[in-house]
Order: C-alpha cells, then structure tokens, then sequence
C-alpha cells in the first residue's frame, strides 16, 4: 500500500513538472487544444453522414451509435492524454536514449508511462463528452444502478484495455525499426473500429475483435447491457460484463510482452 | 567483497543486413568476448580502448542496461539485469553524450524530481546538494532551464544528478567529452573528492589521457572484446609510453635525417616527425643532433597521447 502511495506522489510530482514544462509555450498550448476539439468531432461528422443516407446501421439508430462512439472516444482520449507520448518510443529506443531509464531505481515501464502528459489531448476528451451528451439525450434508457454503474466503470476499464494494446504493440520497437506505423494501426485503427458495432464487421474481423484483439470490450458489450439490447450477432450474455477481466488480462499480457522487450534491448552507440 | 566483478563476460550483437535483394544475413558481433577483472572498493579506475573495443558494452552491462550473453557479473554485490532497480538506486551512472536531466525543466527541479525517484532522506539530499553548489558553482544556473545551459553548466549538472543519492559506485562514459580545459579541471576536482572523501569506487571511460592520468591509479585496456593491460600508470607508459616525437622545422627541405636512437617516421616538405626513447635520449640531445645535420627553423616536441599508448600496445600484440 505504502508502494502504491509512494508512486502515485511521485506521478503526481512528475505530471506537475511537465505541466510546468508545457506551460511555458502558451501560444501553442491554446492552438493545440483547439485543434485536438476539431478532430474529435471529424469522425463523429462522418457517422453523421451515414445516419444521413439511413435510419440505422445493422439495426443501431443514430444515438445508438453516438452513445458507442461517445464511450469509446472518452477512453480512447483519456488513453492518449495519459500515455499518448508511447508514439514517440520507438526514438527513444533507437537513440539508446531508454538506457536513462534502465539506470533509475523504478520499473521502466512505470516510468515510460510517466514521462510525459499531453494536456493539449484534453481537446479530445471535451470532444467525446460533448457526443455523449448528446447521446443521452436522445436516447431514453431505463437507468437502474447497474447501468449507471457500468457507464462509470466502463471508461477506465477501456483506458485499460487501449493503454494495454498500446504498450503490447509499441514493443514490437524493441526488435524493429518500424514500430510506430505498426503500433498506430491498431491502437488508432483499434479506436476507429470500436466507435462502430462490430455486427457491420465480416465475421472474421467481429471474432478477432471479440476474442484476440478486444477492442469490442471497450464500448460494444457495455453499450448493449446498458441500452438494454438484444446482441445482433447473438453472442452470450455475460460478454456484456467480461470487460474489467478482459482489461486485467490484456494489461497482464502488456507488461509480460514488456518485460520480454525490456531483455532484448540492445542500446544504442557502442 | 569486491565493488565490481566479471567472470568471463561475453555480449554478442546479432546484426542483419541486406544480402542481395531479398536475402538477409545475420552475423553475429562479438562486441565483449571474454572478459574476467576485479575491482576493489574505493579504487578509481579508468577503462580506455579504442572505438567500438566494447567499453561501452562492459558499462552498459555493469549498469544492468544490457543482459550479457554469457558469463557472471556482480556490482555491490548485486546482479545487475537481475537486481536492476536495487542496483540502481546503489550507483550513480553518467553518460557525457546523453541528457539525463528534464529538458524543459530548471536545473533545480530535476534535481528535485531525481531526489523523489530516489527516495533520498531531505538531510542527505539537502547536504549533498549544498556542497555540489558550492563545488560545481552552480548557483549561477540553478534556475535556469537545462535547454538554455551551455555544455559546460550541463556537466556540471549531470554530474551532480549522479551523485546526489551518495551512490557506493560511480560510471562515467565519456564525462569530460566536450569540454574545456577549467570544465573538465573541475570535473577531475569533484570525482577525486568523492573518491577520497566518501570513499566512493568510480569507474571511467574517457579519450582524455590526462583525465586518466591526474585521476586513476589503475587503468584497464580493452581492445576487441578482451582486456589486454591492466596496471596502473607508471606500468603502463613505462611499457608503451616511452616514445616521444620531435618535430623540426628545417630551413630547407631535404632528404629525413639520420639519427643515433631515433627515426625519422614522417617527412612533409621542411617538416620531419623524429620519433625516439625518451628514457634513452634527452629532447634535449636530439635536438642538438639534428641542428648538426641540418639547420633547423623551430621545433616542438609531441608527448604520448592515449591513442599512440593504446596503438603501441595493439601493434605490441599483433
């Protein structure tokens, strides 16, 4: 507990320093925050052009599918604001620069995950709240504890599972010079398809969602359970409340491939 | 039990490159191959070879950064790979090419972001940070930001970061690389302290052959993966040192002098290099020697420098 205690001050210690740090160029903060709303809303404009041309997509309605996109946007944003500086590991590996985290008595990865905080990504966050907002409403649920239960939980359990893909992935710079491209495929790839129901999906593509890459964990399950509808695709019931499992697991998998990576780094000069 | 210690340490890099269009080949890079030494607690040690001889690699491992291929390795006792974070919190590591500090961050807050990540008591903290203003002189800059800080108050900077856990064994790769001569004195004056002092172990790499000369008493040689010397100073320019160069400039250009003890090694116009035993033979003599053959314009004699040391030792070997 005393551990736990000790690194969540240090974080907050680390954080405040890169606030400090970011602030200094207050021109460009501002310039990115608002751009990083703009983005946000680009996707959503383009679910907004489907729902123009038709009333329903593979049986979900236009704030179905806004609700979907709003939960998987807010995960994905608070993933990118946490640890969105992930991107930019693969330099870190190939200037030999991560040797300066070997040599601190921390995890490697509890300090790459802190190394940094991009508040200018919060333009995303006010992004994704504003469709759920939107969401609900138009939508008419029938709120219970349950699913007031599920919607608070399920945006951390999402940051977890993106967090998890995303340090899994960006391993692959431990052993190829092209880790990034590979690495945004499937953490931004991986967004882009969980802002849809996985039943617009070919087969395939929905059972590697579901069972190998998780992203349908994230927003398409919880959302079911929380509007109350029957799966399309009529895959079982307590799917809709396997996601913090599938979060443990995937972020046991992460730090075991981490760990891997960590032992086959090679450095840099010399 | 000693500071630090390897039995037949061995790192391999696997290389690939292109062969053909498609094919590639991988070969298989011994960059230590077998390398076995000790060292003492509270010795100063400096650990010099060429480029790409695998000085890197052996601090690198020592440092629990790379996993050796083969072999046993212990600092402090620890493992290094193995023990990594413990280990860490025991050495001070420094690289003269790398930037440790926070970029956009004034010098101090590093410092005390480094003093949380280390869980240094304040009284130690506090202590070590007021002597390392005062030594290093950095009260000037302490506030600056670390981007804004020319190289010299940089250094100065890292190696204070170092030190400021009172770590038992320091590594430093290159630390004076760079610098100017006041820089790099200074440098020397705080390391020999700690070493005295403290008894702190440090173990250095450098090109600076008076960087190991004023520090170390015991310098290791590594070429190819493997040490090759290993003895202190006066051992070693005893061995390999003894040649000095006189250049003279002669009023006219002529054909290389002929000299009792001594060769002429290069000739470039009016220019001759004369190499000679300087235990043998006075600069003093030869230059007399030579103003009897020919008439000469100036002269300057060249010292031996860590590359012509570690060159003689090689050519020694082969």
């Amino acid at each position: 507990m005393d551990e736990v205690r000790n690194l969540l001050a240090l974080y907050r210690r680390l954080i405040e320093a890169r606030l400090r740090a970011q602030l200094q160029y207050r021109t460009s903060f501002a310039l990115e925050i608002s751009g990083t709303v703009l983005i946000s809303f680009i996707d959503f404009v383009a679910i907004l052009v489907i729902f123009a041309n038709v009333q329903q997509l593979a049986q979900w309605t236009l704030p179905e599918v806004a609700l979907l996109y709003a939960i998987s946007g807010l995960a994905f944003a608070f993933t990118d604001l946490v640890i969105g500086h992930l991107d930019d590991f693969p330099g870190l590996i190939r200037d030999g620069n991560f040797d300066l985290l070997l040599i601190r008595p921390r995890g490697t990865l509890f300090q790459l995950l802190t190394a940094d905080f991009q508040v200018r990504r919060l333009g995303k966050v006010l992004g994704a709240l504003a469709v759920l907002a939107y969401a609900l409403a138009n939508l008419s649920i029938d709120w219970d504890l349950g699913r007031v239960a599920m919607l608070v939980v399920i945006v951390p359990v999402g940051v977890v599972i993106f967090a998890s893909i995303w340090v899994t992935t960006i391993c692959i710079a431990f052993w190829s010079v092209g880790a990034r491209e590979a690495s945004n495929a499937f953490t931004y790839g991986g967004q882009f398809l969980s802002q849809f129901p996985i039943n617009v999906y070919d087969q395939w593509l929905r059972r590697f969602l579901a069972y190998i890459f998780p992203i349908a964990f994230v927003a398409y399950f919880p959302a079911l359970f929380i509007l109350g509808k029957p799966d399309p695709i009529g895959l079982p019931d307590w799917l809709r409340f396997a996601s913090p499992l599938v979060a443990v697991a995937a972020a046991i998998v992460a730090s075991a491939v981490w760990r891997f990576g960590v032992r086959h780094y090679q450095s840099a000069g010399g | 039990m000693p500071a630090i210690e390897l039995e037949h340490v061995g790192k391999d890099f696997v290389v690939r490159r292109a062969a053909g269009r498609f094919r590639r080949r991988t070969d298989v890079v011994h960059a230590v191959s077998d390398l076995s030494f000790s060292v003492e607690p509270g010795s100063l040690v400096g650990y010099i070879g060429p480029n790409g001889a695998g000085k890197s690699t052996t601090v690198k491992m020592l440092t629990g950064i790379l996993v050796p291929s083969r072999g046993r390795i212990s600092v402090a006792g620890l493992v290094p790979t193995r023990q990594r974070t413990k280990l860490a919190g025991r050495i001070g590591v420094m690289f003269g090419q790398r930037v440790q500090l926070w970029w956009d961050l004034p010098l101090i807050e590093s410092f005390e972001l480094l003093r949380h990540i280390y869980r240094i008591p304040s009284q130690i903290y506090e202590r070590n940070l007021s002597a390392f203003r005062q030594l290093l002189d950095l009260d000037k800059f302490l506030w600056t930001p670390v981007r804004q800080l020319s190289l010299g108050q940089r250094i100065r900077g890292e190696l204070t970061a170092a030190m400021l856990h009172d770590p038992e064994i320091l590594f430093l790769d290159e630390p004076t690389i760079g610098l100017d001569v006041i820089a790099r004195q200074r440098v020397r004056e705080v390391l020999l302290s700690a070493n005295r002092e403290r008894g702190m172990t440090v173990l250095l790499t450098s090109h600076d052959l008076t960087d190991i000369e004023r520090l170390c008493s015991r310098i290791l040689i590594i070429d190819r993966g493997r040490l090759i010397f290993d003895g202190d100073v006066d051992t070693l320019k005893a061995r390999y040192g003894k040649e000095r160069v006189l250049v003279v400039d002669l009023e006219e250009p002529g054909p290389a002098l002929q000299l009792d003890g001594a060769r002429v090694i290069r000739v470039e116009g009016p220019r001759q290099w004369i190499a000679f035993d300087g235990e043998r033979l006075s600069a003093a003599q030869l230059t007399a020697a030579a103003a009897a053959q020919a008439p000469l314009r100036d002269l300057t004699v060249q010292e031996p420098e860590i590359e012509d040391v570690v060159r003689r030792i090689y050519q020694e070997r082969l």
